[in-house]
């Protein structure tokens, strides 16, 4: 039996999550196909067609799938799961959207944000924040699964020869519409790929001056995030935030500035290699999992921490 | 039109989580339970619809231990009409969930079912989504923003990249996230009244659904600590520790 990618993309490039399930798809037995389901994806069907462990790409072209939809995309996943053992998307809030969905339509219980495959039937996902991690079997007949991205390597997006072919549309439920979308625009890494990033919380008081954490930011080439408490605040967008809830990240250096530390935000971060905290707090949390801890005023400390950068 | 509001009795979120030593589960004797954030911010929802009058009646229901009934009577006294116990042995999983609230919707007839986007205790996100499967109904999820027009619901959705905006059609499902709305503390006096707000106890089988759980939790364990680290002075050691010692910039 093989696995099935239901792959992230906007129809031009694949989405970087999904090259952290087709490893993922590598330690599951079988074949690893990838359904790149969306509206003129040719070109995202071609890019998968290339990624190193990619055998199949199965291409579902209809203006039914732009934007994902669930409620056309799900009815598909679960028509053409049917071949296969195994049917994965990153733990992206697509993937999220999506997959159980087509979970319930299969009467399968879906395991959700897995960080370690086991084996075949036999996978590892946090609880509680990450305060705990679960390991679980399932005894369904086809396996459903959301990964974590940061858990599991990017596979090359090169090397691979994959045939495209195309499958049948499900159609167009009809049930819901896409109406727009505001999309924050950002010349810097993407948040959850992104080698360095610099976080603000609560205590950078403000959105203006979260403009001093993208200096840093751009001399360094990181991804700039915030603390759910900064995003409540409405200091950034909610695409910004960090944690249980919101995104998991793990950078090599993950930089916390004013976050005190809740549990919910160190789901988010903390198996990121090396993590620096600069609070005036000395007693907040975040110091109890930082290499590096500096206790000092954010707004001395950050334009310093500029000038040293150079 | 009715709102049903499904919620989940969870370990509350401010109290950090010991495993079992015998690694079966985690720690709940003694535990402090409450309504799973998500949910509170349902409830708001659907109580903030019936005070501009796009709902009539709000009913929160849950399924699982008895002691739910204490977190059916919190969404009581924020304002629910009246409650749903679907008492279980154990928590169902959540496929087995959106069966139960699926059997429930086709006795109660909402137009909109409102539920948190994840519980904080096993962060599975999927009932909201698998209700949407299996009733075959559209599925706002993680917003932060619904209005009811005519014969839709108009939703903005928190999404990796920003906002995106849907119309679904009604009857719907929806699930919270954080921006929906701040959830009100229950004043006493609601609290009182809740107390006599009626709550209908229903146990799987009278709903006619197999409740059997499809994963077998294998083993609970603590994950991996950080290892403490160390203070630096300044900015300028930080900034060389980061460079020569920890060769991450």
């Amino acid at each position: 039996m093989s696995t099935l990618i239901v792959a992230e993309h906007d129809n031009a490039e694949l989405k970087p999550a999904t090259l952290n399930a087709v490893t993922a798809a590598g330690q599951l037995p079988g074949e690893t196909h990838v359904l790149i389901a969306g509206s003129g994806c040719g070109a995202a069907a071609e890019a998968a067609a290339k990624v190193a462990g990619v055998d199949k790409v199965l291409k579902a072209d209809d203006a039914a799938y732009d934007h994902h939809l669930a409620e056309n995309l799900a009815p598909l996943v679960a028509k053409l799961a049917a071949d296969y053992s195994h049917v994965i998307a990153a733990a992206t809030t697509s993937g999220k959207n999506v997959m159980p969905r087509a979970a319930a339509l299969l009467d399968v219980q879906q395991v959700s944000d897995i960080s370690a495959i086991e084996g075949e039937d036999t996978f590892v996902r946090p609880i509680y924040a990450g305060n705990a991690l679960a390991t679980v079997k399932s005894s369904d007949a086809v396996k459903v699964l959301t990964i974590r991205a940061t858990a599991f390597d990017a596979a090359p997006a090169e090397g691979g020869s994959a045939a495209v072919e195309a499958v049948e549309s499900t159609g167009d439920t009809g049930l819901a519409a896409f109406k727009g979308q505001e999309l924050t625009k950002s010349e810097r890494p993407e948040l959850t790929t992104a080698g360095i990033v610099i976080s603000g919380g609560r205590g950078m008081q403000s959105g203006e001056n979260f403009a001093m954490l993208e200096r840093v930011a751009d001399k360094l080439g990181a991804a700039v995030g915030a603390s759910r408490a900064a995003v409540d605040a409405g200091y950034v967008p909610n695409d910004y935030q960090v944690g249980q809830t919101g995104k998991v990240v793990a950078p090599d250096l993950y930089v916390a500035v004013g976050i005190s530390g809740a549990i919910q935000h160190l789901a988010g971060m903390k198996d990121s290699k090396v993590i620096v905290a600069i609070n005036k707090d000395e007693e907040a949390p975040i110091f109890q999992v930082a290499d590096y801890g500096l206790v000092a005023d954010l707004f001395e400390a950050v334009p310093e921490l500029e000038k040293e950068l150079g | 039109m009715k709102v049903l509001v499904p919620i989940k009795r969870v370990i509350d979120a401010n109290v950090k989580v010991r495993v079992k030593a015998d690694n079966t589960g985690v720690e709940t004797a003694n535990v402090k339970m409450a309504m799973n954030p998500f949910c509170e911010i349902a409830v708001e929802e659907a109580v903030r619809l019936k005070e501009a009058g796009t709902a009539s009646e709000v009913i929160v229901v849950s399924a699982g231990a008895a002691q739910a009934q204490e977190t059916l009577r919190t969404g009581l006294a924020m304002g629910a009409d009246r409650g749903i116990l679907i008492q279980c042995d154990s928590d169902p999983e959540p496929l087995a969930v959106a069966k139960l609230l699926k059997a429930v919707v086709e006795k109660e007839g909402p137009e909109l079912v409102i539920l948190g986007k994840q519980a904080v205790d096993n962060d599975n996100n999927q009932t909201g989504q698998m209700l949407a499967a299996l009733l075959g109904w559209p599925q706002g999820t993680f917003i932060s923003k619904v209005e009811k027009t005519d014969g839709s619901f108009a939703i903005t959705r928190e999404v990796d990249g920003g906002l995106e905006k849907l119309e679904i059609k009604a009857p719907a499902v929806v699930t919270t996230d954080l921006r929906l709305n701040e959830p009100r503390y229950a004043s006493l006096p609601n609290i009182m009244k809740a107390k006599k707000k009626p709550i209908d106890t229903m146990t799987p089988a009278d709903l006619g659904v197999d409740v059997s759980p499809r994963l077998t939790v294998v083993s609970v364990t603590e994950p991996p600590a950080r290892k403490a680290g160390v203070k630096v002075a300044s900015v300028a050691e930080l900034v060389d520790k980061l460079r020569n010692e920890a060769k991450v910039i």
